[in-house]
């Protein structure tokens, strides 16, 4: 085999893609389609709580699309990190879909469906054995913070994919992977150089997103050869070109040269980035750097509590001058209100918008502010009836607070909603970041299959 | 004479290199422009650190990335993301400090 085509029609499974692309896809007759369907940017709640950040109707509606054209196609179609994590929930929440799918278009396949979520005494046990590193920033873990974890997922490699597809599956769901193994899975297995392979699948992975104008919600298209790989956009809106792509080298990563997955890294140092039409661009250059050791990344998260909110703005500019006292008094006042009552173990936080809200991650840095502010009155606590009295009653404080110098003796708070008070539900954090070192990559991410 | 950045840059960014980490990319208009920038070392640890008030030490890296004539900088998340006291879980919006930039070249 010369040449091995890819559709990746998405960037995430639900982002959704125009039908025009995606026949012109169909049209370059892929081997295979491939999407990812997860990521961890939308924060530690949704795997925790076993959720999908996407919409069921709108990932519902892509696998309705390509899984029919794939098996018309007679190719696979591969989807991982289903769910959005790849946990247990997620990967149900994939299933679930994909078999109302068969039944409801009377389609008949086989589904391949692979697990990546880790029970805790595993982890533990490879804990006790020294398998388990920390990801640099991320902490040094015991057993305990295990115990913590509410879920833990592993990124599998390509792997899995390809004893699916020895096994002959039509359709293969599975749970958390290094994204661009869904994409080099079957052209690793026809023997193309794995460095060309994942260099293109981490490009792929982000469909149009690499393009010119770039999109989430558009298909991209790769042709993969021996000696390098073309990129080229199904939409006549946009180009691949060299700059583009290159550029897209660095997006989401922290060194651009260097990109380190399971069992090695892509090295980019000699990777050449070359337009050879208006709207498609070669790669060639690609080094796959195996390490010694195989390591899987693992990710968990632990809960913290339960979180309620309050939003208020303030205008008057006396108040807005003594903001930081103001929040400072309203806190004691709150933790010696309740310190008595049972309820002391808790976070309350004020984030004011207006003046350093958006990066008050960076306390250090200097800002300034506009007429106006917005505060979000934030409580966590351990129980949602605890965090509901302590952010009520902080938001009650704080109305009704006599501030050195005030002259609006009615009240400080600008309230746009009636009820003023949130109940956000459970808080996840990330606690697992780490790398674990596997003597086979395949065994530890089980496959069933099921003949639709 | 004096440069601002974002009058030769094309793309001021930043965003989560996974759940621990924050990195910025500034990809330049044009090659000459960024060839100088690096001949100069205009952007180093000692210039970006006090840009966001922390120590040169959370920088994990600062490269220049000729194929995209671009500068990426990944330094250790304050929090990780989601963590109480977060203000940007996809980290998308840490970028605005670097768009007041200016240099003599």
């Amino acid at each position: 085999m010369e040449e091995l085509r890819i559709l990746s029609p998405t960037a995430i499974l639900g982002y959704g893609f125009p039908m025009e692309s995606f026949e012109e896809g169909m049209k370059r007759k892929p081997h295979v389609i491939a999407v990812d369907a997860g990521s961890t940017d939308p924060g530690p709640f949704y795997l925790g709580a076993g959720k999908s950040f996407t919409d069921r109707n709108s990932v519902k509606r892509d696998l309705e699309i390509m899984i029919p054209a794939a098996l018309e196609a007679g190719i696979p179609v591969i989807v991982v990190t289903a769910g959005g994590c790849g946990g247990r929930p997620h990967v149900e929440f994939a299933v679930e879909i994909v078999m109302e799918i068969a039944h409801e278009k009377q389609l008949s396949f086989k589904l391949a469906v692979i697990q990546s979520e880790f029970d805790r005494e595993f982890v533990k046990e490879n804990i006790r054995a020294g398998n388990i590193s920390p990801l640099f920033p991320a902490q040094e873990i015991g057993e305990a913070d295990v115990e913590e974890s509410v879920r833990i997922v592993a990124q599998m490699g390509e792997e899995p994919f390809i004893e699916a597809l020895d096994n002959g599956a039509d359709v293969i769901l599975a749970g958390r992977s290094y994204d661009p193994s869904v994409f080099a899975a079957l052209a690793i297995r026809e023997g193309f150089d794995k460095g060309l392979a994942i260099h293109l699948g981490k490009i792929l992975e982000c469909a149009a997103i690499a393009a010119l104008p770039g999109s989430g919600s558009d298909c991209m298209f790769g042709y993969l050869h021996h000696d390098d790989f073309v990129l080229e956009p199904l939409s006549p809106l946009r180009k691949c070109t060299a700059l583009s792509i290159a550029a897209h080298t660095l997006y989401e990563k922290s060194n651009p040269y260097i990109l380190p997955g399971p069992g090695g890294s892509i090295n980019l140092h000699h990777a050449q980035f070359e337009q050879i039409d208006d709207n498609k661009v070669k790669v060639s250059g690609s080094r796959f750097i195996p390490t010694h050791d195989y390591f899987v990344k693992l990710e968990g998260v632990r809960r913290t509590g339960y979180r309620t909110i309050s939003c208020a703005g303030v205008k008057d500019p006396i108040m807005m001058g003594k903001i930081d006292a103001i929040v400072e008094s309203v806190k004691e006042r709150v933790e010696n209100n309740f310190e008595n009552y049972g309820i002391k173990d808790f976070f309350l936080d004020f984030k004011i918008y207006g003046r350093n809200g958006v990066m008050a991650i960076f306390p250090d840095i200097a800002h300034s502010a506009g007429d106006e502010l917005l505060i979000i009155i934030e409580a966590v606590a351990d129980t949602q009836e605890q965090a509901d009295t302590i952010c009520g009653f902080a938001r009650s404080t704080m109305l009704h607070f006599g501030y050195e110098g005030r002259i609006a003796t009615a009240g400080n708070l600008a309230f746009p909603f009636s009820p003023s008070d949130c109940k956000m539900g459970e808080v996840y954090e990330f606690n697992i970041y780490h790398l674990m070192k596997v003597e086979d990559p395949k065994t530890l991410f089980p496959i069933e299959y099921f003949q639709l | 004479m004096e440069y601002k950045l974002t009058d030769i840059a094309s793309v001021i960014r930043s965003k989560n290199s996974g759940p621990y980490e924050l990195t910025f990319d500034v990809i330049f208009k044009d090659f000459e422009m960024y060839e100088r920038v690096k001949t100069a070392n205009i952007f180093n640890a000692a210039m970006f650190a006090p840009l966001y008030g922390i120590p040169e030490s959370d920088i994990i890296s600062l490269v220049y990335f000729d194929p995209a004539k671009a500068i990426k900088i990944t330094i250790v998340r304050p929090i990780p993301s989601g963590s109480l006291g977060e203000t940007d879980v996809y980290g998308a919006q840490q970028h605005a400090p670097l768009m007041g930039v200016k240099f003599e070249l």
